[in-house]
């Protein structure tokens, strides 16, 4: 058995023709291919299958024993804090979002509780998904130039990558509503208006 | 025989089989939330009845009623009668092989002494094997009855695999028949009760048999047609002998695998593991080997070796189950030549050594 890894390779150097013009190439060749798929051959040890057996079941009751432990705590509110299982439980228990994640837009108010857009184009003219598109009206408030009559945000096109947020003079559009899952019946009602961005 | 006796053993027959049904019901949750706690995940916890969870439990319920309210669907050309009875053998010879299982000691209330097997034969052992090797008849039909290469491939895999690892089983019990000289399982257990060096060790099957308890538990496993030796399934390559099947049939299939699982660690709990022996408890009381004697009433001395029974029971599901979620499945010809060359010859040179053993003991 000890030789095994010797005979293969004698076997090998029957199927290159290790003749000819190329010889002195060929065996080169052939004995990278050897050397890159050498793999250690297995002790008879190994090959009994038994240490390998052991290790798993080793390491599958810890972690069985482990969470077991903990799950049954956690019946008696002890050591809440240690996760049992990696599960989120989703519909009922969302994973928590990172501070920076971009989730649904939302338009940002005035105090007196009108849009603070002063539709500007400036997000519908960098959004690269070209989703979003203003209607403006000229304002009554003579320091304020105009304002958005009616800001459509097809939520079915937007990529999420929140350039219409950088690009804002005014701050008046954010992607911090933490919602995620946006499933709809229809492509229409996908389509976000003003009043439905800024009710967030 | 009075009709006392007759309703006595009726409601032992009945009890033992209900139990083992019922435990190898309750094992489809047990294999889920193992499997999830083994995993890091929580497993099945959905199902409720009016809000009431219970960890996940109803989902066997669920599980039923799905599998009752599906289709039923007979292939066109298959043989109907074998095709309907197939799931029905399957499960019946898992179930009978039971009876014979001892679950505790001789009851006695009054002058009636009820030992607590439901068939107290004296061939015990020979006729779970029987019932054992019958089971897979309901493999081999399942495949020959669909009209479907695939399922007819898993039944003659099932068949194959069957003897080769019932070979191997056989013999492997050879040894422990060796030392306790009988067949008889109550007996068999009643042998497992004496102590060696001195009170200290019991002399259990898997003291005085390790070798045999490690093929015995291999081939058992194999013969349960689970993950590791899952080749009669084996989903992505020939789907399996059920594979024309479809609703409680199907589910019969399945509940068969898991009756078999229990039986297997029924079978080694009264082989290996003592049965239903207590340590140290004797029919009077626990005898410590440092001497102290603690009085226990016979009652709570058959009710202890029944619950230590199951607990052993349980130990042994949980260890099936820890390595069917455990080990990757071998290929076809690795079970074979593990079944035929490997553990065959291992189980054989077992009965030899044993005997040589037990001949040279005897000689002192």
């Amino acid at each position: 058995m000890k030789n095994s890894s010797e005979n293969r390779r004698q076997e090998l150097e029957k199927y290159f023709d290790a003749k000819g013009p190329f010889a002195l190439f060929r065996v080169a060749q052939m004995k990278r291919a050897w050397q890159q798929s050498n793999r250690r051959e297995l002790t008879w040890w190994e090959n009994t299958y038994i240490p390998s057996l052991f290790t798993g079941i080793w390491l599958t009751s810890k972690h069985f024993f482990y969470n077991f432990t903990f799950h049954i705590l956690h019946l008696f509110g002890l050591y809440k804090n240690v996760k049992a299982a990696v599960t989120f439980e989703y519909p009922e228990k969302p994973r928590p979002l990172a501070a920076r994640s971009r989730t649904r837009h939302r338009l940002t108010k005035r105090e007196d509780g009108s849009p603070r857009c002063v539709a500007c184009m400036m997000c519908e003219t960098v959004c690269p998904a070209r989703c979003i598109e203003i209607t403006a009206a000229e304002h009554p408030d003579p320091h304020i130039e105009k304002y958005p009559a009616e800001f459509i945000l097809d939520l079915g096109k937007c990529v999420y990558c929140g350039f219409c947020v950088e690009v804002c003079p005014e701050d008046a559009i954010r992607m911090d509503t933490g919602k995620l899952d946006i499933a709809e019946y229809s492509r229409a009602s996908m389509i976000y208006n003003k009043k439905r961005l800024m009710n967030e | 025989m009075t009709s006392a006796d007759i309703f006595i053993k009726f409601l032992l027959a009945s009890g033992t089989i209900l139990t083992m049904f019922s435990v190898a019901g309750l094992l489809t949750w047990v294999e889920r939330k193992q499997s999830a706690v083994m995993q890091d995940r929580i497993g099945a916890n959905r199902a409720s009845i009016f809000g009431f969870k219970a960890f996940g439990l109803f989902h066997a319920i669920a599980d039923v009623l799905k599998m009752l309210s599906k289709e039923e669907f007979i292939p066109q050309g298959a043989n109907k009668f074998l095709f309907n009875l197939a799931p029905y053998l399957s499960v019946v010879f898992a179930l009978v092989g039971f009876a014979a299982i001892p679950i505790g000691n001789q009851l006695i209330i009054g002058d009636r002494v009820i030992e607590l097997q439901a068939a107290n034969i004296n061939i015990a052992l020979i006729f779970i094997f029987a019932s054992m090797s019958m089971g897979v008849y309901g493999v081999v039909l399942a495949g020959f009855s669909s009209n479907n290469n695939y399922a007819f491939l898993g039944g003659m895999r099932g068949a194959a695999q069957m003897i080769a690892f019932e070979v191997t089983m056989g013999a492997a019990i050879m040894g422990v028949i060796m030392v306790f000289n009988t067949i008889d399982l109550q007996a068999l257990v009643r042998g497992q009760g004496a102590y060696l060096l001195g009170g200290w060790i019991p002399k259990w099957g898997v003291i005085v048999q390790p070798f045999a308890f490690l093929l015995f538990l291999t081939a058992a496993m194999a013969g349960t047609k689970r993950t590791p030796f899952d080749l009669p399934e084996g989903e992505s390559e020939i789907i399996g002998y059920f594979v024309e099947y479809s609703g409680m049939k199907f589910g019969m299939f399945f509940l068969a695998d898991l009756i078999e699982t229990v039986l297997v660690a029924a079978l080694m709990t009264t082989l290996f593991l003592g049965g239903w022996q207590v340590l140290y408890l004797h029919p009077d009381g626990f005898h410590f080997p440092w001497g102290t004697f603690v009085a226990v009433p016979h009652l709570a001395v058959v009710g202890l070796g029944v619950l230590s029974f199951f607990m052993k029971l349980a130990f042994f599901i949980w260890v099936l189950m820890a390595v069917r979620w455990t080990l990757p499945r071998f290929r076809y010809d690795q079970v074979m030549r593990l079944g035929w060359k490997i553990l065959l010859p291992a189980s054989l040179i077992n009965i030899a050594v044993t005997a040589i053993v037990i001949t040279i003991a005897q000689s002192f």
